[in-house]
């Protein structure tokens, strides 16, 4: 009846678990109960669970994606605490559990810390900046980010129910088949990843099409905002790459559910072909990530610079470059599997070209700045933050694209402390920066400055001081994934990186506070003008937060900075643009297509994990009638009659017209 | 949206369109129902081929293989122009990247797993004779 679930998969034994998740458990029935006991839950239902508007669900992507960046933290600063404790002794975490979290840590971050924020953003900001209403499949659009909550909750019930994979955060075979990982930690793994991935291609189907086919009229491709290209660069390799992903992981599953024999050491399996199609998605997932930080950076110094973009052409060149040169370097992830002096070379040399791609972007940032008034506000410091610290991780990254070099240092710390030295100050400042940068456009005040400068610097010094040490000791011939330590020599840096962790700590308490405070002072923090950061590209033009329809009229593009350029005439004639006739207006009907559908795949998921196959047939017809009942619908939009849009409207243009005096009377 | 809808057809058509979006489709050769017949016939004709090559002697037997791909690729052609309506005209310029992007990254892959594969023996130790037997 429940195919391998029984109470045995409970870790009754195991304190830590176990008291994480009762902790989990009560906060989470803390919350529901105070969402029961107020009455907010037709409220949620209707305004976000089947909300398919853009803005809604990229917002619902951030609150998933920061909650899991805490869960990953949690397990991050379980690995530093237990190498620390675990010198010369057993620590506090035995090795199954230890690798399950530096396995649970990878994963969490990769696909449901990063990826959500990214997506979040791009949700959130690609239709304000090009100008339109939505994107071109809202309802797809929502049923992607409940694919990608339900891949969440299947990892996050792994700590209760059963295990999570034990084999690093990319299942390398054989390892990952039934001889060495016979429980259902890899099939967590498998099914999570599986159907948060399709929800992933779905956005990036969905985002492709809307910047291909949707932007307001006049915005040509050489006026799309810079993070609207690196967006749709990211989306391009999305397509192309979660595919591979998807396949490779499917063979595996073949492989543990059906004795198939793709990645196995005998029957003529090949696991090399694993880790050859597993880094064949890897590598551009990592340009999937860092491509739109690489936009959201070009905006903030754009803005804070008070300054158009240095070399916007050849910032668009460098970001189809690296889309492209993304697919032709993932064997450096795997020099030292045997391929051969002709291989390694090659590789690496594409390895080391891709780098140039991204010195351009450097480059343009460094003379968007120079000449410019800085501003150095709460995003601008992120992004500086990211300047200095990002170019010793490229640094580093080149140096391992170097084959010799990479037979040293390859599974060290030395490897560990550069991609994390990358990905931090790539993707995460990144996501910090856009989030504090267009928080005051989603909700109409803004983030504290102080406590926002203070999660920066203390997240800086914090990040500085975990990661050098690693660099030192993966020199020092540390490899990376250890649960105890023998060697003398690396203790001292150990302690510097726990003592890291601490200060990173107080780094991501600053961040909850400026997040708890901001909401406690939004009176003192409002934003009434909807642009707050004398801004440069049309999300700026509407209101915080933007009316539903974000446009009362789709704006006319002219040039590369189209508020600019509205901003200017607005102040020289003293009106925020012509009063224009109001016309009614189409939009998407709510839905709870994708709420359902994730109800089902979660369904899915867990009985496959367990093999309860009953259940996972239900969940297959439940998905499959949602399907229809969906592509059956009478009615998909509704209309806004033009006196609701008028009213709407006149209250943001107020706001512009008073400001504009205000300014009038300063000058 | 509203935008949209309300422009005519040969407006809509000059724009880049997806495959079978576009509502003019008298002065392309693969439109209409003529369009998708004529197709239905070639990609049986191609099929039938394929099985003729394979299954008789009429081609010169070692060069069945390079009939069989030539075959599959005419396939692919008659498929994309008829059925997924991607033309050279101004309002596919969209489709015609996407397919040829589609085409780069899996030549990409494709050619370089096979590169990668066919050379992972390349840092193994020497093998003796009787080793070399062993392997499978």
């Amino acid at each position: 009846m429940l195919g391998k679930l029984d109470w045995s998969a409970i870790p009754f034994e195991q304190p830590i678990p176990l008291g994480a998740a009762l902790v989990v458990f009560l906060a989470a029935a803390a919350v529901l109960i105070w969402v029961t006991v107020k009455g907010y839950w037709p409220y949620l239902w209707d305004e976000w669970i089947t909300s398919v508007d853009h803005k809604r669900i990229g917002v619902m992507y951030i609150v998933l994606a920061a909650l899991m960046l805490l869960r990953g933290f949690v397990d991050a600063v379980m690995m530093r605490t237990q190498q620390v404790l675990a010198i010369h002794g057993p620590g506090y975490l035995p090795p199954e559990h230890y690798d399950q979290v530096f396995s649970a840590h990878g994963t969490i971050m990769i696909f449901f810390a990063a990826m959500p924020f990214v997506i979040g953003l791009m949700n959130f900001v690609v239709p304000l900046q090009l100008g339109i209403r939505d994107v071109a499949f809202p309802t797809l659009n929502s049923v992607s980010f409940w694919l990608t909550a339900t891949g969440a909750l299947l990892v996050n019930i792994s700590l209760v129910v059963g295990e999570f994979a034990r084999t690093g955060w990319l299942p390398y075979a054989p390892l990952s088949e039934t001889t060495y990982s016979p429980g259902v930690g890899v099939d967590y793994y498998l099914w999570s990843i599986q159907i948060s991935g399709v929800g992933t291609l779905l956005t990036g189907v969905n985002l492709a099409t809307t910047i291909l086919k949707m932007r307001a009229p006049g915005m040509g491709y050489l006026r799309m905002p810079m993070f609207c290209w690196t967006s749709l660069a990211s989306n391009l390799l999305i397509v192309a790459a979660f595919p591979i992903l998807t396949a490779t992981l499917a063979m595996l599953t073949l492989d543990r559910y059906l004795g198939f024999h793709f990645f196995t050491n005998e029957a003529g399996g090949n696991q090399m072909m694993f880790m050859n199609l597993i880094w064949a998605w890897g590598h551009p997932e990592v340009y999937i990530l860092v491509l739109p930080a690489f936009g959201i950076y070009s905006e903030i110094f754009s803005t804070f610079s008070s300054k158009p973009l240095f070399g916007y052409r050849s910032m668009v060149a460098a970001t189809l470059f690296i889309c492209i040169v993304s697919f032709m370097v993932w064997l450096h992830h795997f020099f030292t599997m045997g391929a051969g002096a002709d291989v390694n070379a090659a590789f690496g040399i594409a390895t080391s070209v891709i780098a140039v791609g991204t010195g351009v972007k450097i480059y343009n940032w460094l003379f968007t700045m120079y000449g410019g008034r800085v501003r150095f506000d709460t995003p601008m410091l992120w992004a500086l933050g990211f300047v200095t610290t990002f170019i010793i991780g490229g640094m580093t990254g080149v140096l391992l694209a170097v084959p010799p070099a990479d037979f040293m240092l390859h599974n060290s710390l030395f490897l560990v402390a550069h991609f994390h030295n990358v990905i931090i100050s790539g993707v995460l400042f990144a996501a910090f920066a856009g989030f504090t940068y267009w928080f005051p456009k989603a909700f109409g005040f803004r983030l504290h400055e102080g406590w926002g400068k203070a999660a920066f610097w203390f997240t800086l010094a914090g990040y500085v001081l975990v990661f050098v040490p690693l660099y030192i000791v993966g020199l020092l011939g540390m490899t990376r994934r250890l649960q105890h330590i023998d060697m003398d020599l690396w203790t001292p840096w150990l302690v510097v990186a726990a003592f890291g962790i601490v200060v990173m700590i107080v780094g991501a308490a600053c961040q909850v506070a400026q997040l708890v405070v901001s909401i406690r002072h939004r009176d003192e923090l409002r934003d009434e003008t909807g642009d707050p950061w004398d801004g440069r590209s049309l999300e700026w033009s509407t209101s915080s937060p933007p009316p539903f329809f974000n446009y009362a009229r789709l704006p006319h593009v002219e040039n590369e900075e189209p508020y600019w350029t509205i901003k200017q005439r607005a102040m020289e004639e003293q009106r925020p643009g012509e009063d224009e006739s109001y016309e009614p207006i189409e939009m998407p009907r709510n839905s709870p297509t994708g709420f359902v559908t994730a109800f089902f795949s979660t369904l899915i998921g867990f009985a496959l994990i367990w093999h309860i196959w009953w259940l996972a047939i239900v969940g297959f017809i439940g998905a499959y009638i949602t399907f229809v009942v969906f592509a059956w619908r009478e009615h998909g939009d509704y209309e806004v009659s033009a006196e609701e849009v008028e009213r709407i409207d006149r209250d943001g243009r107020a706001a512009q017209l008073a400001w504009l005096r205000r300014r009038e009377r300063v000058a | 949206m509203s935008d949209i809808d309300s422009r005519t057809d040969e407006e809509l058509d000059r724009r880049d369109s997806a495959p079978g979006e576009e509502r003019i489709t008298e002065h392309e050769l693969a439109g209409g129902l003529s369009g998708y017949l004529l197709g239905f016939g070639l990609a049986i004709l191609l099929t039938i081929a394929s099985f003729l090559a394979a299954q008789t002697g009429l081609i010169y037997q070692p060069a069945v293989i390079s009939a069989l791909v030539v075959l599959a690729i005419a396939q692919m052609g008659v498929h994309l122009v008829f059925f997924l309506h991607l033309t050279t005209g101004p309002d596919n310029t969209n489709n015609v990247l996407a397919l040829a992007f589609g085409v780069l990254i899996v030549a990409l892959v494709v050619i370089g797993s096979v590169w990668i594969m066919a050379h992972l023996n390349l840092n193994m130790a020497p093998m003796s004779a009787h080793q070399a037997r062993m392997m499978p």
